[in-house]
């Protein structure tokens, strides 16, 4: 139940903030502290009274919610979800604190808009009912349209409603994947069911399977975004408030990136190794792409926009190399992409609060004024472009590792990542903080406030640096997890016998020791079992000597589990 | 032992914190005491393990400590862990000790410079990055510390960081250097997937074990490391950042610039010399580069109007001697003149500072002139620093270092006599610029009158420097003189001992020629830039020597060929070309919308034609059918 009570005291403090906004503005900022402060405590105490855990949910809640239609309120938290919960509502605490004195006008209605965002994420990040998931995924649309939309800068309504339109046109896409694939399951199995677990094991033709998962594609790789979908992000973030760019950037970003290893993977896995080579590329693009016109900008707000795109191409690049470095290091990236652009943009919000402006030409030298804003700055510049001893560093790195893995040109091309973002990261420093004062700025440095802010940022960023063993630690299973969907697509066939009922079938025995989980998923005996192959598959890649001594034959990505 | 081995980078680190974050609420006293005795602390810690160390060989010849798990995903594991051995003492006493006294001199050189906190927590932060980076034991822990450099020198070269100029030196070094870098962290890669450790020890072993010497996986990650090795010491054709680099103060110019940071491309070599042995193609490489370099340099250094700029141009040029000796297999010859080198070329730098300090930041020697007898320690110890650079026979050390690495450049089993002669070229080079800068700035009538004289903190560090310039050599002396080989057997601990030939000449008469030329060349100084003046008047107004002072154009090619078109890339696609279908599409439908709300206009008779016309295309087309 503790899952649900997550979602429902965000939920219950979003109206509650709404409904004494009315009155007083400090209610609605308090209440929602309280409910974020809480939703971390309780997610704390109970996850890691449940760790360590051998099991594959360290909690797991299902209860019915339209069993006619099979949907249910399947709720499961494991480490990936609880680390990227944990960021959730430390972030979440963040931008109540940063909205505090930026948000003066309807502050009941911003806070219940806050809190309803967060409670979609915390939903999207544990929903195992993928008619639920689409709902958390919708949840989290509509409050931040009004968050930009109402509370944005300049151009705030063109970018609300193209942020809108990308997130829902994408969003439709991967209903009508969710539909289908609730529809084939139904199809070959008789059992209706939205159920992400029970889903995992449909069966489907390759060339269908590979059609609902561009569905799914779409909704995730918007989300990212991908390179070159991305043209509502770099809008989006800049008309947004401070709190309305920090969760596009930290969190909901991260819900593609979450997406992919929660459901593409899994799901789909024979489908999405083919897929691979271009989500690379495309992670690839991503980084050089997104760095060159971060490097472009004068907009300061634009500039650190842009940087989200080139890092996470680093997150696509490493979901599409299946491994587990790479893997731990999509999720550590998620993290600490999280606080460094987080921590970026507050800082751009602070600047603007003070000169009225994002320009960066018309800054310059503003160390001498602000020396702790430009420390901050400096230190989350570095960790941008990757310097060793903060988070980016511990997630570029692994990421690379795994990609040069999986493809050593790829790899090489997205280290040049790592020069581009020295450019453009010691650009925000030198046109912000150092050289000519190009305006003479009275303005003061960091208040109290906002130095607890900054500081518990830095310290989240060089903790995760230096110390990132407790997140790799609990992510570990979830993505171990993950990667056993993908490595089950690949049989090894021991005894290769002559084909017996049609040229599309392929008859062969499986040792036991060598795959015991499928057994559990074909449910049927072992030994010399026929196999049906879909009519249009290419079967087999002979393989000679790999493992167990006995040449064998490799069946891949030929058949749906 | 072991808690001191962690300790000696802890407490710069520690000091840095402090600094950084109290810094402001500190007097300027304090924060000098805390900044300079910190790194007083960990060079007296480093003497205590270096007699530790001595007593322990030859039974014990490393040290290794592990403080926590830092990295545990897949099969990466990594561990903080520090390791000490031979060569990692040579850098850290180095590193602590010519540290301390830059710190020292530094006190008063930045006494009323207003950043004075922020100037000491940095230079803390990279004592301690510094020793990180020779203490790792595994090639990720040394990319942290050398990575940790750069930061360091980034800022610190900006760190009078109104000018713009100052600026864009500080991006140039970082930018150029992460290209290197990049190379490096490339092999790291490919070394750690080979090998699945990032263990320095098990991965030189596995490679001997596993690779072939000259397998072209052995050349190509050697060749990648090499690259991480000349961006940050500044090798061709990576070194246009170091010139530039001299707009720092002079204090960190000597610390970073010349004795310890820029050396630490020596020290990866060094480190990883199993990995090069595999890879003869590279090694050959590194000589060559070396020889290029000590060339390129030494000819740039004699065309420099600023002071700091020669000796930034001899420094490139005295680590292309560092290069030459690796390249030949002269492991210790190398790791010798590195710690020769970073005593009087951080002489060279302090001394530099109190000059164009006392004459209001007056870099141009020629502007200079007549200081000798206005400040006679700065002049002597100046002096003594330059005759060590240009190889003074027999009283200096700078003689004996150099020597030995002219000496292998020819007889090493790898060496020739063309390297030695790109050596002794460079040895004539240096002699000349060396002591065309002390004839120019000391000699002469006085140009610029010094507002102050240099105090005791500046003077004291200026004469220690000067003393170990001159008996650091002695550690090591040729066979054919006294034969004195305190420093390579220290050294051989760790590295293995150049193969010569045999049956090559006589050592001794190679001694004398470069003996010769290092005279030569001074005398040649001598006569052209104090004598007769006149007789240097043409070269200094060639073209040719406009070029070489440009640093041979290297500087308008990078930025034609790579500056401009990214400048040039990212100027046209500002606003992203790829947004450019999301305004059509916009266009689209308010082309559409408008269209259509146009038939929308009220008019009756408008309307009512539009029915009848409907009407007609609706009957022609059923009737034609």
């Amino acid at each position: 139940m503790i899952l649900i009570y997550l979602i429902l005291i965000l939920l219950a403090g979003a109206f509650l903030a709404w409904i004494t906004g009315k009155q007083n503005i400090v209610w609605p900022r308090i209440i929602s502290l309280i409910a974020l402060s809480l939703d971390l405590v309780i997610l704390i105490l109970y996850a890691f009274q449940s760790m360590p855990s051998d099991k594959d949910w360290l909690i797991d809640i299902k209860l019915d919610w339209i069993p006619a239609f099979g949907i249910s309120m399947h709720l499961a938290l494991d480490g990936l979800s609880l680390v990227m919960l944990l960021l959730t509502f430390f972030l979440g605490i963040i931008s109540v604190i940063i909205s505090w004195k930026e948000i003066d006008s309807r502050v009941g209605f911003f806070h219940f808009n806050l809190l309803l965002i967060l409670a979609g994420i915390t939903g999207v990040f544990l929903s195992l009912d993928l008619f639920l998931f689409y709902f958390f995924w919708e949840l989290m649309l509509v409050p931040m349209y009004f968050l930009i939309g109402i509370w944005g800068h300049e151009n705030r309504t063109a970018a609300s409603n193209k942020f809108f339109l990308y997130t829902q046109a994408s969003g439709l896409l991967m209903f009508i994947s969710i539909i289908a694939l609730y529809f084939a399951h139904g199809h070959s199995t008789g059992v209706y069911t939205f159920d992400y677990l029970q889903l995992l094991g449909t069966v489907l033709p390759s060339a269908t399977a590979f059609l609902i998962m561009l569905g799914f594609l779409a909704a995730f790789l918007v989300k990212l975004p991908v390179v070159p979908l991305h043209n509502w992000l770099p809008d989006a973030h800049t008309e947004a408030p401070t709190a309305g760019s920090l969760i596009l950037a930290a969190l909901l970003l991260k819900t593609g990136a979450y997406g992919l290893l929660r459901f593409i993977v899994p799901l789909f896995p024979s489908e999405a190794l083919t897929f691979a080579p271009v989500g690379m590329l495309l992670g690839v693009v991503g980084i050089l792409y997104g760095a060159k016109l971060a490097f472009a900008q004068t907009d300061l707000k634009r500039l650190v926009a842009y940087t989200s795109v080139s890092h996470m191409g680093f997150v696509i690049l490493g979901v599409f190399s299946f491994n587990e470095l790479a893997y731990q290091g999509v999720v550590i990236q998620m993290i600490a992409h999280g606080i460094s652009t987080g921590a970026l943009f507050i800082l751009v919000g602070q600047l603007y609060e003070r000169i009225h402006t994002r320009d960066i030409n018309k800054m310059g030298g503003l160390w001498e004024r602000v020396p702790v804003m430009g420390a901050i700055g400096l230190i989350f510049s570095m960790a941008s472009l990757g310097l060793p001893g903060l988070g980016n560093f511990i997630a570029e790195l692994l990421i690379l590792i795994g990609a040069f893995k999986a493809n050593i040109l790829l790899s090489c091309l997205a280290s040049l990542g790592l020069i581009a973002a020295t450019i453009y990261s010691l650009r925000i420093v030198q046109k912000v903080f150092l050289g000519n004062k190009n305006t003479d700025w009275k303005i003061n440095d960091l208040t109290i406030q906002e130095k607890a802010v900054s500081a518990a940022m830095v310290i989240a960023i060089v903790w995760l640096g230096l110390f990132p063993r407790p997140v790799l630690n609990t992510a570990k299973p979830a993505i171990l997890k993950t990667l056993n969907k993908q490595n089950e697509i690949t049989y090894r066939a021991c005894t290769p016998q002559p084909p017996q009922g049609g040229a599309n079938t392929l008859a062969f025995k499986i040792s036991r020791t060598e795959i015991e989980s499928n057994i559990l998923i074909f449910g049927k005996s072992i030994s010399g079992i026929l196999l049906e192959l879909p009519q249009e598959e290419k079967i087999i890649t002979p393989l000679g000597g790999k493992g167990g001594g006995n040449s064998g034959l490799w069946i891949s990505s030929n058949f749906r589990i | 032992m072991s808690t001191i081995i962690v300790l000696i980078p802890a407490i710069p680190f520690l000091s840095f914190l402090i600094l950084a974050l109290f810094g402001d609420k500190l007097t300027r006293k304090t924060v000098g005491i805390i900044g300079t005795g910190s790194i007083g602390i960990a060079s007296i810690l480093t003497f205590i393990i270096a007699i530790g160390f001595f007593r322990s060989l030859p039974e014990v010849k490393s040290y290794s400590v592990s403080i926590w798990e830092w990295i545990n995903a897949g099969n990466l594991k990594v561990d903080i862990s520090f390791s000490l051995d031979a060569l990692s003492l040579v850098f850290c006493f180095v590193v602590t000790f010519v540290g301390f006294l830059i710190h020292v001199y530094s006190i008063g050189f930045m006494e009323k410079d207003e950043g004075f906190t922020r100037f000491f927590a940095y230079m803390n932060l990279f004592i301690g990055s510094m020793l990180v980076l020779v203490l790792a034991d595994n090639i990720l822990l040394m990319y942290l510390g050398w990575e940790g450099v750069g930061l360091c020198s980034y800022l610190l070269i900006g760190f009078w960081y109104k000018e713009p100029k100052n600026g864009y030196a500080a991006r140039k070094a970082f930018i150029i250097t992460r290209v290197g870098d990049t190379a490096m962290i490339i092999g790291i890669f490919i070394l750690f997937i080979n090998f699945g450790t990032v263990n320095i020890q098990d991965l030189m072993q596995q490679a001997s074990a596993k690779w072939v010497a000259g397998s072209s996986i052995a050349v190509l990650t050697a060749a990648l490391l090499l690259g991480g090795a000349l961006g940050k010491s500044a090798q061709l054709p990576l070194q246009t950042w170091l010139p530039d680099a001299m707009a720092g103060p002079s204090p960190v110019s000597a610390l970073i610039h010349a004795a310890t940071m820029v050396t630490a491309g020596v020290y990866l070599i060094a480190r990883t010399h199993i990995l090069f042995s595999l890879a003869p193609v590279v090694q050959a490489a590194i000589a060559i580069i070396g020889a290029l370099t000590l060339l390129l340099a030494g000819f740039s250094a004699l065309a420099q109007h600023d002071l700091k700029r020669i000796l930034a141009y001899s420094t490139i040029s005295q680590i292309g001697y560092m290069f030459l000796a690796l390249g030949v297999g002269a492991w210790s010859a190398a790791i010798f003149h590195f710690m020769i080198h970073a005593f009087f070329k951080a002489l060279l730098f302090l001394g530099a500072g109190v000059v164009i300090l006392v004459l209001d930041e007056e870099h141009d020697i020629f502007r200079m002139g007549g200081l000798r007898k206005k400040m006679p320690v700065v002049f002597y110890t100046f002096l003594i620093g330059s005759a060590s650079l240009s190889a003074l026979p027999l009283i200096t050390a700078g003689f004996y270092s150099k020597d030995q690495i002219l000496w292998y450049a020819y007889s090493s089993l790898t060496g020739s006599i063309i390297l030695w002669l790109a050596g002794i070229v460079g040895a004539l080079l240096t002699a000349l610029y060396s002591f065309r800068m002390i004839f120019i700035t000391f000699y002469g009538e006085a140009k610029t009158e010094p507002s102050f004289l240099p105090g005791k903190l500046m003077t004291f560090p200026l004469i220690i420097l000067a003393l170990l310039s001159v008996f650091g050599g002695f550690v090591e002396l040729p066979a054919s003189i006294g034969n004195i080989h305190l420093f390579s057997n220290l050294v051989d601990n760790t590295l293995p001992t150049v193969v010569t030939k045999g049956g090559e000449g006589s050592e001794f008469l190679f001694q004398t020629l470069s003996a010769i030329i290092a005279l030569t060349g001074i005398y040649i100084a001598y006569l052209i830039y104090l004598k007769k003046p006149t007789l240097s008047e043409p070269y200094s107004h060639s073209r040719i020597n406009k070029f070489f002072e440009n640093g041979w154009g290297f500087d308008k090619f990078y930025d034609s060929v790579f500056v401009k078109p990214v400048v040039w890339l990212s100027a046209i696609d500002k606003n992203d070309f790829f947004d450019l279908w999301n305004i059509g599409l916009s266009r689209l439908a308010l082309f559409f919308n408008k269209r259509l709300s146009s038939t929308q206009n009220g008019k009756m008779r408008w309307y009512l034609l539009s029915l009848v016309v409907g009407i007609a295309i609706i009957l022609t087309y059923m009737l034609s059918r």
